[in-house]
């Protein structure tokens, strides 16, 4: 019991530093992979040969361009954005500089899953909107965006469970995190009662986000 | 009026060039519903999103009031739709709005103010006998239900054409005559023209005052109602028709030999007369009845009767063009036209 109590305390101070590294840097990418990635994957649904906005030629560049970063394994991504992290928020490494790589990482994943979400609607939906004379800005906004969203909202419950796994890499570049914890004081100062907290904990995490994410989803389909 | 002519598509695909559409000519007067009747792959959904240029025609015009809308750009295109309404077989409500909300997206894509968009919906809503559905979602509402919300979507921002693409084949007969007879409400109220796909005949029978039937991309018989039904002349259009004063007639073997069979239409003006009973008065022949039926179409009667005449060559002949005198249509009934 004794011994309990100690480990506990001794989670409880080392736990939150990290534990707020993590949600910052998850939460930062989150939002700017969703904030880019979202009409990066809207275009490439809309520009192909059969759909409402047929452009061949950007089609391709763009299908090239998701593949190539998606292919890319994190770690080696992680150090290969040095220059543009230095260019954006001035450091290449720490828990900021890491939020680049991770967005990165995350804007092919949603693109993907945003176009996958788009290619889904039933193409009668659109094409009753073009029947009645909308027009594609108001077809994106009116039809497509609110028509997908229960779908674009489980994709980005995926992307941020994804993240989560991502930013425990980022300790490599001095990013910290619950990843970075694990590792230094589990793994390398052989703190086996911190390794497992810090998997209960990314745990938890997990699960709540994926339970308010599926809650999110029901609330939205009618 | 719509006019469409000498209209053409084409495309190539992995088998090779594909003529969806063949040399279509069709002209559709205001207050019509026109119906076109095809088996699926006939080419009908081409041509009816030809219309409002949903399909790009490979070659021909279509003209809505004298202006050829395969001149307009794609700013007039956007406009002229917003005239032409359009249903659909699966409804295509959006799915996260309400009924009055599905009925208002024609509006705010015109661009209608707020109290604008509101007193056209309840309108329309009334109109379809859905007042008090407003606030419900597509997936609580049945086939019959959704094609009424469909309907007033298509009519909201005041279109005068509306486009019917198979809009009752998901539905059940009893709910395909409630929408069909909307359909024709809103013809004679309002005055709109209706052009309508589908490969129902019932359909047809019902609301259609003119038809024409389509066959592999090429129109193959157009005309009324009426005159299709009772006078159908290509092979298609019989088979549409399952001619039911065609039965039995497969299992006839003639009392005579060489004698043949004749299919005679009454139309309304010749339904009445005696016309039978005073042609074998009046000539030397032998008249054997195989098969008959009597129809209406649109309150209009017609009858067929299926005979078997014997007699001399010259003599049948003679009594066969007094028939056709007393204005009853005779023809040779084919092998292939008979059933059981």
């Amino acid at each position: 019991m004794k011994e309990l109590n100690s480990i506990l305390l001794k989670l409880l101070e080392l736990m939150p530093q990290p534990l707020a590294e993590t949600l910052y840097m998850v939460t930062a990418a989150t939002i700017f992979s969703v904030l880019l990635g979202t009409p990066l994957g809207i275009v490439t649904a809309i520009s192909e040969e059969h759909h409402m906005w047929p452009h061949k030629n950007l089609n391709r560049v763009l299908n090239l361009l998701i593949n190539i970063t998606r292919s890319l394994p994190f770690i080696i991504l992680m150090i290969a954005v040095f220059p543009l992290s230095k260019l954006l928020v001035g450091r290449r490494i720490g828990t900021t500089a890491a939020i680049v790589p991770l967005t990165i990482a995350a804007i092919p994943f949603v693109a993907r899953l945003v176009e996958n979400s788009v290619k889904e609607l039933a193409w009668g939906i659109i094409e009753a909107a073009l029947s009645m004379g909308a027009n594609t800005r108001q077809i994106i906004f009116k039809v497509i965006l609110p028509e997908a969203l229960p779908s674009i909202v489980s994709g980005i419950t995926m992307t941020i469970i994804n993240l989560i796994g991502y930013s425990a890499m980022a300790g490599a570049i001095g990013g910290g995190g619950l990843g970075d914890l694990a590792i230094r004081f589990g793994y390398q100062g052989f703190q086996e009662d911190v390794l497992f907290g810090t998997v209960v904990v990314l745990l938890l995490i997990v699960q709540l986000v994926q339970y308010l994410g599926d809650k999110i989803y029901k609330r939205l389909i009618k | 009026m719509i006019e469409i002519r000498n209209l053409s598509k084409s495309f190539i695909d992995k088998n090779g060039r594909v003529d969806a559409l063949k040399n279509i000519n069709l002209q559709i007067e205001k207050g019509d519903i026109y119906g076109i009747i095809g088996l699926s792959g006939a080419g009908k959904s081409t041509l009816i999103r030809c219309i409002n240029r949903l399909e790009e025609p490979s070659a021909g015009s279509v003209l809505i009031d004298d202006k050829d809308i395969m001149k307009l750009n794609n700013e007039e295109i956007l406009k002229i739709r917003r005239r032409i309404g359009m249903i659909f077989q699966s409804f295509n409500l959006l799915s996260r709005r309400d009924c009055s909300q599905n009925v208002a997206f024609p509006l705010e894509v015109s661009n209608y103010s707020k109290e604008e968009i509101k007193a056209r919906v309840n309108e329309l809503l009334g109109l379809v006998g859905l007042e008090d559905k407003r606030h419900s979602y597509p997936s609580q509402l049945s086939g019959g239900q959704k094609q009424r919300v469909a309907i007033a979507r298509a009519l909201a921002a005041k279109s005068d054409i509306l486009l019917c693409d198979e809009a009752t084949s998901a539905l059940d007969p009893s709910t395909t005559k409630s929408i069909l007879a909307l359909l024709k409400e809103i013809n004679k109220v309002f005055g709109i023209t209706i052009i309508l796909i589908t490969h129902q005949m019932e359909v047809i029978k019902e609301i259609c005052n003119k038809v024409a039937v389509i066959s592999e991309g090429e129109i193959v018989e157009q005309g009324t109602t009426f005159e299709l039904f009772s006078k159908p002349s290509h092979a298609v259009t019989k088979r549409f028709l399952s001619d039911k004063s065609l039965e039995g007639t497969l299992s006839y073997t003639p009392q005579n030999s060489g004698a043949e069979l004749y299919k005679l239409t009454f139309l309304e003006e010749s339904a009445h007369k005696p016309v039978i009973s005073q042609m074998v008065k009046r000539m030397d022949i032998e008249v054997n009845i195989i098969a008959g039926h009597l129809s209406s179409v649109q309150g209009k009667s017609y009858g067929n009767l299926v005979i078997e005449v014997s007699g001399e060559s010259k003599i049948v002949a003679e009594a066969l063009e007094y028939l056709r005198e007393n204005k009853v249509f005779v023809e040779v009934l084919a092998d292939y036209e008979r059933v059981e």
